[in-house]
Formats: structure tokens, sequence, C-alpha cells
């Protein structure tokens, strides 16, 4: 069996899976942060295979995943420059001492 | 051929994700997740899409990825590693729930496959899409503005009182 649009569709679901899992367990604020890169590392290979073998002549999926990269970039600035404003007041990067909106 | 460069940009995806998640120490984690993005660009020559390939190098190679390895630096955490927290296991559960349910679909839909071979070069497909007629021109304005106001959030945030 040749590769085909299943394949690209599992990468990305195990890629995304693994992204989701860090995301959810991990304590360091700044490994979230790179998981969630993963996650839409792997939005971004979903829409770039349906581009490729259900539309090849429209070119959208490849479309949106340039949006989808603007999207991450301007997430990425802003979550460091949040990460780094907090570790500034708390001295830390865990998100389990993160609790100054609890009531 | 192809499916030879498929199956092996995959597995070293799969490996560099699941050490990026895994690794003890944050930096080797961070290396690993360039690495990972490299990859990728990989899997987007073999889908045909020159121009993301490039795209992907330019802003997750080579701004994303200084991006982080300066906030691992900036937050000065390397020693302590990164530990799991409390919700390990119910995290664990919920993705592999989750990456059965996306397989199961994968598997079981009926995908019209397009006969059409693929364009090459995509470059000025994508350039008449976003500019183009009926293409995404509001949507780039909007992306734009959006990463100028990401731009002066960071500012303001980081910014000493």
């Amino acid at each position: 069996m040749s590769v085909g649009l299943e394949h690209y569709l599992i990468l990305s679901a195990v890629l995304f899976s693994i992204g989701l899992y860090g995301a959810l367990a991990k304590r360091n604020a700044v490994v979230i942060l790179m998981c969630i890169e993963i996650m839409l590392n792997a939005v971004n290979i979903a829409l770039v295979a349906f581009s490729r073998y259900v539309v090849p002549v429209l070119l959208t999926g490849q479309i949106f995943a340039i949006f989808v990269m603007v999207v991450a970039a301007a997430e990425a600035a802003v979550g460091i420059a949040i990460i780094i404003a907090i570790y500034r007041s708390r001295e830390s990067v865990d998100v389990e001492k993160f609790d100054l909106m609890k009531w | 051929m192809f499916d030879i460069v498929f199956w092996i940009l995959a597995a070293v995806t799969v490996g560099a994700a699941l050490a990026v998640v895994f690794l003890r120490d944050v930096f080797r984690a961070a290396l690993c997740l360039v690495f990972l993005f490299f990859t990728i660009a990989g899997i987007y020559i073999t889908l045909h899409a020159d121009f993301l390939a490039v795209v992907q190098v330019l802003i997750y190679v080579g701004a994303i990825s200084i991006l982080i390895i300066v906030a691992i630096m900036l937050t000065r955490e390397v020693w302590r590693g990164s530990p799991s927290g409390r919700l390990r296991i119910p995290a664990l559960v919920v993705g592999l729930l989750l990456l059965g349910m996306l397989m199961f679909t994968a598997m079981s839909t009926k995908w019209h496959i397009s006969d059409v071979p693929p364009q090459e070069p995509t470059t000025t497909a994508i350039g008449a899409g976003l500019f183009g007629d009926g293409g995404f021109l509001l949507p780039v304005e909007i992306a734009a503005v959006l990463l100028l106001a990401a731009v002066l959030g960071a500012i303001v945030l980081i910014r000493e009182k």
C-alpha cells in the first residue's frame, strides 16, 4: 500500500496527541508552549495533506496553513512575554504555582 | 523511493515529538523541537508544498525556536527539568482517547481523492489565492493587524514597571 492521505492524517493525529499529552501533563510553562507548537504543526500537516490530495488545484489548505503559522508566531511572542512577566514576579515557571487568579 | 522518504521522516518526527515531551532536560527538549520543525519541512516537501517548506524553515526554525530558547535561558529553570504534574495519568488517557478517535475517523472516512497531479511550483498559485480576485485579502490585512497587536502586547507585558 503506497503512502496516501490516511498516512499523513494518522501522522498528524499522532503528533497532535503527543502535543496534547505534553500540554496537559507538563509543569514547566515553556515546555507547555513547545507542546502547543507541536499541536499547531500537526494541524498544518493535516491541512497541507488535504490540500495535496483532495483539492490540489485550489491550494486552500496551504493558504490556511500560512494563516495558522501567523497566529502561531503571534501566540509564541505573547505567550513567552507572559511567561517572562510571571517569572519576574513569582521567580518560577511552574504552572502549578500560577494561582494568581484563583479565588 | 517516495514511500521510504515518508516513512523515515514520519518515524523521525514522531521520535522527536516524544523526545520533546519526555526528555528531562528542557534545553535538549527545545533542540529536539527545532529538529522536529526541520523534519516537518521535509514532510511538506513530500506533499509538494515547496513554498510552505521554506516558510516553515524561516519562521519556525529561524524565529520561533530562537524565541523559545531565549525564554528557557531567561527563566533560569533548566536545572529543574520538565517534571510531570498531577494530571499525568488523565492527560495520558485523554491523549490516547483522542488519538484513537482521530485514527478511526481518518481510516473509516471515504475521502474523495483527486486524480489531478499537484501543482509545481506553488508560489504563484498561493500568491494568486491570497491576493487575487475572490482571495483572502481581508484575512491578510487582519493577520497584519494581529501581528502588530502581538508585538505591542509583548512589549507592554515585558516592560519593566
